[in-house]
């Protein structure tokens, strides 16, 4: 399909062609339905316009069979809408496993994007081509909404939860970035660009910034600087449990339930830690709620991600953590 | 006022948009009873707000709830049940036109109500005492600090919940008032009381909303000793 | 203002005088009036607003009003329109003038409870007037939370309570009609021999009294929380925001369909009068009304597709969005149905309701669009969701209630509007409806989202094209005001019954007697039997 039609926004993402199919098959039925209406009406309306000021029209009735057939074919249409708007959200809905990374905070009125390597971009977001992004998102203070039209997503940026969006951008170019949910003042200049380039400029790009530290470093700069080693501790002789290899496991939590250890339960465990206890502890962590931001919190998450990943913490010469994934 | 053929002089029992005093009595019952329902819908909206907040966070709750005197919580649902029963008196002793009864069963209907209230604000003032009442000043223990929020959050539905509920036993108070003025003004007899049957029916519901609400807010997880 | 013609036969309006006759008023007829009045008020302060959004839309900068402004012109705007106009409009005019009538009542079953609808319509107004005149409320008209209770500094406590107000006058005008439609039939006025008018209006009664209260607690809840901060909203108190979403719009969706369903009962009126043939399926254009209302209470969720509500809750909301679809349809198929080997007049009610069905299926056919999930993460909190429910509000319900005050027109006031001008103003409305809100089809598909003051260079062509419409529109609108205004003095005399329609309120003088009959109505006949009219002189005007 071709990348744009002047009416339609141009297509970046590998979603943005279904998205766009599915609009024209509802336009065509639009029209249909919108022609046979506009049509009949006019039709009618001049062949059986009114001669006569005494004519009595002939009563003829309808009968169910007319009305189920007018009601049953309308929900069978309806229902192939269903089907295929459904499985497109369904696949909107579920990352591939190997998606890269990125974190966004939004507050009013701007938005704050995180690379995993470190990179902060302020309403700016700069991606490789070909590569599925999962946006984990959060809000500081109102609901905000993360919408790119050329890549047919959206999804409300909620304070106090995560909310997560993912795009594998097909077409380098630049596009807009709009907040979509009315948040005040200037919610019309929240609003930004998404740069989708070549692999290697995006590689270029990566070079050129380079951050501090990754964001994995930076939550573990934070996690010792809190002190939280003291009771978290790697081999589990602590009063807390170790968090080696704790990300995507399921956590027995005392009382009988179960939980995945996943980014909103990580967060969740910082700021009320008394929320979910862990089988055969007590509780013994303090609440970190106005002592950490949500970027704070996105940098911890990370570093136990990364945690997750190599048990064993081992530092390159460099002193800096080894790569991701 | 014209007066054609086919409208009656007004009078309380047949007013003149109806045709039969039966008329203007059905009208009105169901008038009242779609009210209630309003009221139901009205209700359930804290109801639900209420369902989400205790499956999100059921432990907080309980502790919260055991901090309610249910013993007093009891005994106020009995006084209530009980007014109900004085009501429904009332409403016999109208149908059988007996206004010095009707008159008698309003005023206890009215003082049992008048103890639940009383029984409530003591209740109300136990939970000011023990700083259980949200704002800054909100502690309650057996909670972590940072449950604290949650815990806060069930005593803002209790408050709001009883609050609603006991303005319309307020409401209902001043209904039963203006009953009984008119009642010992002999304005209701078998053929007309239907003022007391509907004000009747709205106290019923009052009831039952406070039978939903007791289990709710005073009853998660007790256990008999 | 009333001819000799008129005076001499004692009617409603004529019956007695001075403004307590018409504040202390019992009758329905009365009350009707009183309710048109304010909400015309209502339309044009909702209206200007309107009128500033899209002068400042011309332009992709914010030069003519600040940020702040705007966001209060558009909050204003909504509030004004929905609660005050839209709401109320339909059944609080027309259905309190007509509902009766309709089934040989003298009145509604609880005529002082109708006039305290009014005053309570009228007191919930003052405190939203006032918060409006005072600086305003900036949240939008659907408040969403934690914004407008922790963070917005304008007047949301008094329009919330103004708002608040009025809810309890649509719930009191609800339980009215449902009782008197159960209670106050004529002898020999059977359920199926009622008019389709007092079917929707009756349905649109049962939305009112058990969606409503929703909306009221959902206030109080709003308030305690922006007052007291009791967390219920807020996430750093353990509350949820999106739970205030799911609370609002378990309300202010059915309330869509209350502000639809009475135009649909107006428009079955009059397709089968300017036909004069009964409406084509009767008894499915009846049940339809009811099974919107009970669907209308099922798809909430469909607000909530990209609000971190879960993947199934969506799925299951947006199924059930389909079905309530259904029964739309089988309206404007039967509609259609109507006019075909019907006796058609182009009278301007007539043209109202031909604008109503293409229109309404328009914005029908973009409801089946957003209620795709795939497609509604593109265009939700777009203009294409404004374009969506502008086509049914405007292009339906307002289209539907001026064809209903061009019908009825005749009957409450006893004369004829300009046949000319009105059918001129139905024209000009139509095109001008059309051009101000299609361009937001599209702008809406493109990516331009909702509320925002400021945007992109590339969507100026389209804002232009619908700022151009809407001064059409306005125009428009200003036309039916003033000839309306003008007919009650030099209007043509009306007959009992100049159109030649079936209904018991044209068997009654023009304008009614102050208890609607001279003698007690029985139904003898089907509803719609054009032959029991046809005997009679038909003036059409």
């Amino acid at each position: 399909m071709g990348s744009r039609l002047p009416l339609f926004p141009e297509q970046a993402s590998s979603i943005a062609p279904d998205v766009d199919h599915l609009t024209l098959f509802l336009l065509a039925v639009a029209v249909f339905f919108t022609v046979l209406i506009f049509g009949a009406i006019f039709y009618f309306a001049i062949r059986y316009r009114r001669r006569s000021e005494h004519e009595l029209p002939h009563v003829h009735h309808g009968g169910m069979a007319l009305e189920i057939v007018w009601s049953v074919i309308p929900f069978g249409i309806t229902m192939v809408m269903f089907t295929w708007g459904a499985k497109l959200y369904y696949e909107e809905s579920r990352p591939p496993d190997n998606a890269m990374p990125i974190y966004v905070v939004a507050k009013q009125w701007m938005w704050k994007i995180e690379h995993m390597e470190g990179q902060r971009e302020i309403n700016e977001l700069h991606v490789p081509v070909g590569r599925a992004v999962k946006l984990t998102m959060t809000s500081e203070d109102v609901i905000h909404s993360f919408f790119v039209p050329a890549f047919r997503t959206k999804s409300d940026v909620v304070p106090g939860r995560y909310s997560t969006l993912w795009f594998t951008p097909t077409k380098p170019g630049k596009y807009h970035l709009f907040c979509a949910e009315y948040c005040g003042n200037r919610h019309s200049g929240m609003i930004g660009w998404i740069y989708v380039m070549e692999s290697q400029d995006y590689q270029e790009w990566l070079n050129q910034h380079p951050p501090p530290a990754s964001l994995a470093e930076s939550g573990e700069k934070l996690f010792n600087g809190m002190g939280c080693p003291t009771c978290h501790k790697e081999d589990g002789t602590g009063r807390c449990p170790s968090l080696s290899g704790l990300f995507g496991k399921t956590v027995q939590l005392a009382g009988g339930k179960t939980v995945v250890a996943d980014e909103a339960y990580i967060r969740e465990s910082i700021l009320q830690p008394a929320a979910k206890i862990v089988a055969g502890y007590g509780l013994a962590m303090p609440t970190y709620q106005g002592q950490t931001t949500e970027e704070d919190i996105l940098q911890l998450v990370e570093y136990i991600k990364w945690l997750g990943d190599k048990p064993e913490v081992k530092k390159q010469s460099n002193g800096t953590l080894g790569e991701q994934h | 006022m014209a007066s054609e053929s086919h409208v009656n002089e007004e009078t309380l029992a047949l007013r003149e948009q109806f045709d039969t005093a039966a008329q203007q009595k059905d009208a009105s019952t169901l008038g009242m009873w779609i009210f209630l329902i309003t009221e139901v819908m009205f209700f359930g909206g804290m109801f639900l707000a209420y369902t989400v907040y205790r499956r999100l966070y059921p432990e907080i709750f309980a502790v919260a709830s055991g901090s309610l005197n249910v013993y007093i919580g009891a005994a106020n649902t009995v006084v209530l049940l009980c007014s109900s029963l004085t009501m429904v008196l009332a409403v016999r002793a109208a149908q059988l036109g007996k206004s010095k009864a009707i008159v008698l069963f309003l005023v206890l209907t009215l003082i049992l109500g008048g103890v639940f209230l009383g029984v409530k604000a003591y209740e109300w003032n136990e939970k000011f005492v023990e700083h259980h009442i949200p704002g800054p000043a909100f502690h309650l223990e057996g909670v972590a600090p940072d449950q604290q929020g949650h815990a806060q959050l069930f005593f803002s539905l209790y408050f709001a919940m009883t609050g609603l509920h006991a303005l319309h036993m307020v409401i209902g108070a001043g209904l039963l008032g203006m009953l009984i003025w008119q009642a010992r003004k002999e304005r209701f007899s078998a053929e007309y009381n239907t003022p007391v049957d509907l004000i009747g029916l709205y106290w019923h519901f009052v009831d039952i909303i406070w039978i939903f609400l007791f289990p709710l807010l005073y009853l998660i997880d007790r256990h008999m000793k | 203002m009333i001819t000799a013609a008129i005076q001499e036969r004692e009617n409603y309006l004529n019956q007695s005088y001075g403004i307590k006759s018409w504040l202390l008023t019992k009758d329905h007829k009365r009350i009707g009036l009183l309710y048109l009045c304010t909400i015309t008020l209502f339309f044009f302060l909702g209206g200007a607003f309107a009128t500033m959004i899209r002068i400042e839309l011309l332009t992709p900068t914010g030069n003519f009003v600040s940020s702040d402004t705007y966001n209060k012109l558009f909050t204003m705007h909504g509030v004004a329109m929905v609660f005050f106009f839209l709401l109320p409009s339909i059944p609080a005019t027309l259905g309190n003038f007509f509902l009766p009538m309709m089934i040989g009542a003298r009145d509604l079953a609880f005529p002082r409870i109708n006039l305290l609808s009014w005053y309570l319509l009228v007191v919930g107004g003052l405190f939203t007037l006032f918060a409006m005149l005072a600086g305003g409320v900036d949240t939008g008209w659907t408040f969403y939370t934690p914004y407008s209770t922790t963070y917005s500094n304008s007047w949301v406590i008094a329009t919330a309570l103004g708002i608040f107000i009025a809810g309890f006058s649509s719930i009191l005008t609800g339980l009215n009609f449902i009782v008197t439609v159960h209670r106050m039939r004529a002898p020999g006025m059977t359920w199926t021999r009622m008019p389709l008018f007092v079917w929707s209006t009756y349905a649109t009664s049962l939305i009112q009294v058990l969606g409503t209260p929703v909306l009221a607690v959902t206030i109080i809840l709003l308030f305690c929380e922006r007052v007291f901060h009791i967390g219920i909203f807020d996430p750093a108190l353990g509350g949820d925001p999106v739970l205030f979403q799911h609370l609002f719009w378990f309300y202010s969706h059915p309330a869509v369909y209350i502000m639809v369903l009475p135009g649909m009962g107006v428009i079955s009126e009059v397709v089968s009068v300017f036909s004069r043939k009964p409406p084509f399926g009767y008894i499915f254009i009846a049940y339809a009304s009811m099974a919107i209302a009970v669907l209308g209470f099922l798809v909430w969720g469909h607000h909530l597709f990209v609000a971190t509500q879960s993947v199934y809750a969506g799925l299951v909301f947006s199924f059930l969005s389909y079905f309530v679809a259904i029964p739309s349809a089988i309206k404007v198929f039967n509609w259609t149905a109507t006019l075909y080997k019907g006796s058609i007049s182009f009278a301007t009610p007539m043209l109202y309701a031909f604008g109503f069905i293409g229109l309404f299926t328009i914005g029908g056919l973009t409801g089946l669009f957003v209620a795709a999930l795939g497609f509604d993460v593109h265009v939700t909190d777009t203009y294409f969701v404004v374009a969506h429910f502008h086509y049914i509000m405007v292009g339906g319900t307002i289209m539907a209630y001026l064809a209903g005050l061009h019908y009825w027109w005749p009957k409450m006031t006893g004369r004829m509007y300009p046949e000319g001008w009105a059918k001129l103003s139905a024209l000009v409305i139509f095109l001008g409806f059309n051009l101000t809100f299609f361009p937001q089809f599209i702008l809406g598909y493109l990516g331009m989202p909702r509320r925002y003051h400021v945007y992109p260079d590339e969507f100026q062509m389209l804002h232009v094209l619908s700022t151009a419409g809407a001064s059409v529109l306005a125009v428009g609108y200003l036309m039916p005001m003033i000839y309306f205004i003008w007919s009650l003095r030099y209007g043509a005399v009306a007959g009992a019954n100049p159109w030649g329609a079936t209904g018991l309120e044209w068997k009654t003088a023009s304008p009614p007697p102050l208890h609607n009959f001279d003698e007690m109505p029985v139904m003898t006949h089907e509803a719609y039997d054009y032959s029991t009219v046809v005997a009679e002189e038909i003036q059409v005007g």
